[in-house]
């Protein structure tokens, strides 16, 4: 049921990336200011942006979880979280690119969506070491679906006090969209769906593989091979119907 | 019309990660009445227990205890029931009367209750010091005036006299024994004083439902011993 | 709910009174940070920011003890079943928790600010700033307490509790560092208090709100098993 539908997917979101850095290098004007290396924004504010989105679609899927215990919601907001952990990085490494290019340093405190971002890059990255420091299956389910709503509402609110803290010096062409010119916007839109579509991609792809796995696990049981014992995990495991 | 059931049971089940710690486990038991049960450690007797208090939730099948579903109406259940597990639930640097009168505020029992009971398990004389300057006994008898300080028709009861000498096995026996009036399921590794006050009994091994039913001739010592084996 | 709120709160002033561990223990920690504070940036006075800065931090990393400590005897001496036996709603132990937090949080800063006056502050302590710091103060001790019965609440039961609190209540509270330090620092400032930053304590009172609500939202399904 998933294998083809992935395919689609994949081929779709690599071919608007693809697009979308197309448009970005060559469609796009060149900044007056920046040069060249602005062209970095096409890469690093899709992949901001979608991590974290991820992070608040982990949330709503936590929410669903605790609503109705089903246990499969519980993995595709660990998947979600996941994927977001390593889509922030690449944020956090390509922005401190940017920022060495544009302000000659590698990390500027004074850009606050920059550093609203490492706060909740921080938070998240103890999901799984919370995950791992509960036995208790069930139990851990539910309370990393806890951390998952609350660092989800953490989210946004955490965007306001970090934005509001620092006197705004810089012109932010970065977010607010009405300082784009038409081409820059296109591109910019073109290579934000085609991260969000990559990231779609990889959530199902991971949440394939895990269930390919579990069926795979339920399938040697029934053979009657000895089960291996299965070591202490922070992963949910698939739920095999 | 006759009252229901206290307890129906009907494929319980109940696990921990992969392990199943109750299979499918069926009983009923009628009010009044004593439930002796017996296994092995790791049984399952103790997850029954916490089942029935309403701490754990149960996976699979049916629960009622008082005629409420098990866990939809689990918020009816408490306060009915009166839990006596392997912890006395008691707060050890605090006295056995502060630990019962935050317990009588939670459950909305007048504070003579309180003193009542410190009299009535032989704590009055050391009712102010702190737990854990008690004996084990002590703590023991703390725990029972614990358990029965809001009246519960219902006990569920973890070796209740394990760490008792005769003389306070006498005072507990008085709260929480067959002559006590209440439904009781208790778990007990003696089959001669578990099966001569027991109703019903039932023999768990690895979570499963081994022995169910009144004493009897094939409900016996050996079938018990059985478990053990 | 009001009954099992003033049962489970005189439980934990009792027990507090009865083997004070948890006050004395922030208090003792926050001093000796003042003091770390003073040779670590090599300063005999602050004021405004850094002032402000040194206070908020002290007063966290105080706070992440008292957090780390607040279900341990429940956990430990089996108050938490005991607790879920009683037909009371559960949301009493969040709101008895939050409040006793507080409470701790508050005697905590009556002898922590006076103590960063005498050794710390450069401005001299009035009424006025007290009465400033107060106010601030009393908006973020309750985030810190909403947050921090959150997390304890989810250490408890973890392998890793003493790690768990900090790593992940220190970044859920940075809204409180930033919103107490900006508010606090006009009124350290040398140069003669300033006005009340009207918009901080608005952010403040946000936080508050918002997690309060989460956690009345979650916290049920921390206690259940």
């Amino acid at each position: 049921m998933y294998g083809s539908r992935l395919q689609t997917l994949a081929i779709a979101s690599v071919v608007t990336l693809a697009g979308g850095f197309a448009l970005a290098a060559f469609y796009a004007p060149m900044d007056a200011d920046q040069g060249f290396m602005q062209k970095i924004f096409y890469l690093h504010v899709p992949l901001a942006i979608v991590a974290l989105g991820g992070f608040v679609f982990g949330a709503y899927q936590a929410v669903q979880h605790l609503r109705t215990g089903d246990p499969s919601r519980d993995l595709k907001s660990y998947v979600a979280i996941h994927m977001s952990l390593i889509l922030g990085i690449g944020a956090l490494v390509t922005g401190s690119i940017w920022a060495r290019a544009s302000w000659g340093k590698w990390w500027v405190w004074d850009e606050p969506t920059l550093v609203a971002f490492l706060i909740i890059f921080l938070l998240y990255c103890t999901y799984q070491p919370l995950r791992f420091s509960i036995e208790d299956r069930d139990r851990q389910a539910r309370y990393a679906s806890v951390f998952a709503v609350t660092a989800g509402v953490f989210t946004p609110l955490n965007f306001l006090a970090v934005r509001l803290a620092d006197p705004l010096i810089h012109p932010r062409t970065l977010d607010s969209q009405d300082n784009l010119p038409g081409e820059m916007r296109l591109a910019f839109l073109v290579c934000l769906l085609g991260m969000a579509l990559l990231y779609v991609t990889l959530w199902k792809f991971e949440l394939t593989h895990k269930h390919a796995r579990a069926q795979l696990r339920s399938l040697k049981r029934k053979l009657g091979a000895a089960d291996a014992a299965r070591g202490r995990s922070a992963a949910p495991e698939a739920t095999v119907s | 019309m006759a009252a229901p059931p206290t307890i129906e049971l009907e494929g319980l089940t109940r696990r921990y990660g992969d392990r199943e710690a109750l299979s499918d486990v069926t009983l009923t038991l009628e009010p009044g009445a004593t439930l002796v049960v017996f296994g092995p450690n790791g049984a399952g007797k103790t997850t029954l227990l916490r089942v029935l208090a309403t701490l754990l939730r149960p996976h699979g099948g049916t629960a009622r205890v008082l005629g409420h579903a098990l866990p939809a109406e689990a918020w009816r259940v408490r306060g009915k029931v009166g839990f006596l597990g392997h912890a006395p639930l008691l707060y050890r640097d605090l006295s056995a009367r502060e630990n019962l009168a935050y317990y009588a505020r939670l459950h909305d029992v007048p504070a003579a209750r309180v003193e009542e009971l410190l009299e009535r398990v032989g704590l009055a004389d050391r009712a102010s010091d702190p737990v854990h300057t008690y004996s084990r006994g002590m703590v023991q008898r703390a725990a029972v005036a614990r358990a029965v300080l809001h009246d519960p028709p219902v006990l569920l009861l973890d070796e209740p006299t394990a760490n008792l000498d005769p003389a306070a096995t006498h005072l507990v026996d008085e709260l929480v024994g067959k002559g006590s009036g209440r439904t009781r399921v208790v778990t007990s590794h003696d089959p001669v004083g578990g099966l001569a006050e027991a109703d019903v009994v039932l023999g768990l091994r690895g979570g499963r439902a081994e022995i169910v039913g009144p004493p009897s001739r094939e409900v016996g010592r050996d079938a018990i011993g059985a478990l053990y084996r | 709910m009001g009954r099992a709120v003033s049962a489970l709160l005189r439980k934990e002033l009792r027990l507090e009174l009865r083997t004070p561990q948890v006050i004395p223990a922030m208090a003792l920690f926050g001093v000796t940070t003042l003091v770390i504070f003073h040779f670590s940036l090599q300063r005999d006075t602050v004021e405004g920011d850094l002032a402000a800065g040194v206070l908020v931090v002290t007063l966290l990393f105080a706070a992440m003890l008292g957090i780390n400590r607040l279900f341990v005897a429940d956990h430990e001496e089996g108050g938490f079943d005991g607790f879920l036996l009683a037909p009371v709603d559960r949301t009493a132990m969040l709101v008895a928790k939050a409040l006793a937090l507080t409470g701790f949080l508050v005697v905590v800063e009556l002898l922590l600010v006076p103590a960063f006056g005498f050794l710390l502050l450069g401005p001299a302590m009035t009424f006025e700033l007290l009465w400033k710091v107060a106010a601030i103060l009393l908006l973020a001790d309750a985030g810190v307490a909403i947050v921090g019965t959150l997390v304890g609440a989810l250490a408890i039961q973890t392998r890793a509790r003493d790690l768990i609190v900090p790593l992940i209540g220190l970044p859920l509270l940075v809204p409180v560092v930033i919103g107490a330090a900006k508010a606090l620092a006009p009124a350290l400032d040398a140069a003669g208090a300033g006005a009340l930053p009207g918009r901080w304590l608005a952010i403040l009172g946000l936080y508050d709100l918002v997690f309060g609500l989460v956690a009345y939202a979650v916290f049920d399904f921390l206690l259940e098993d």
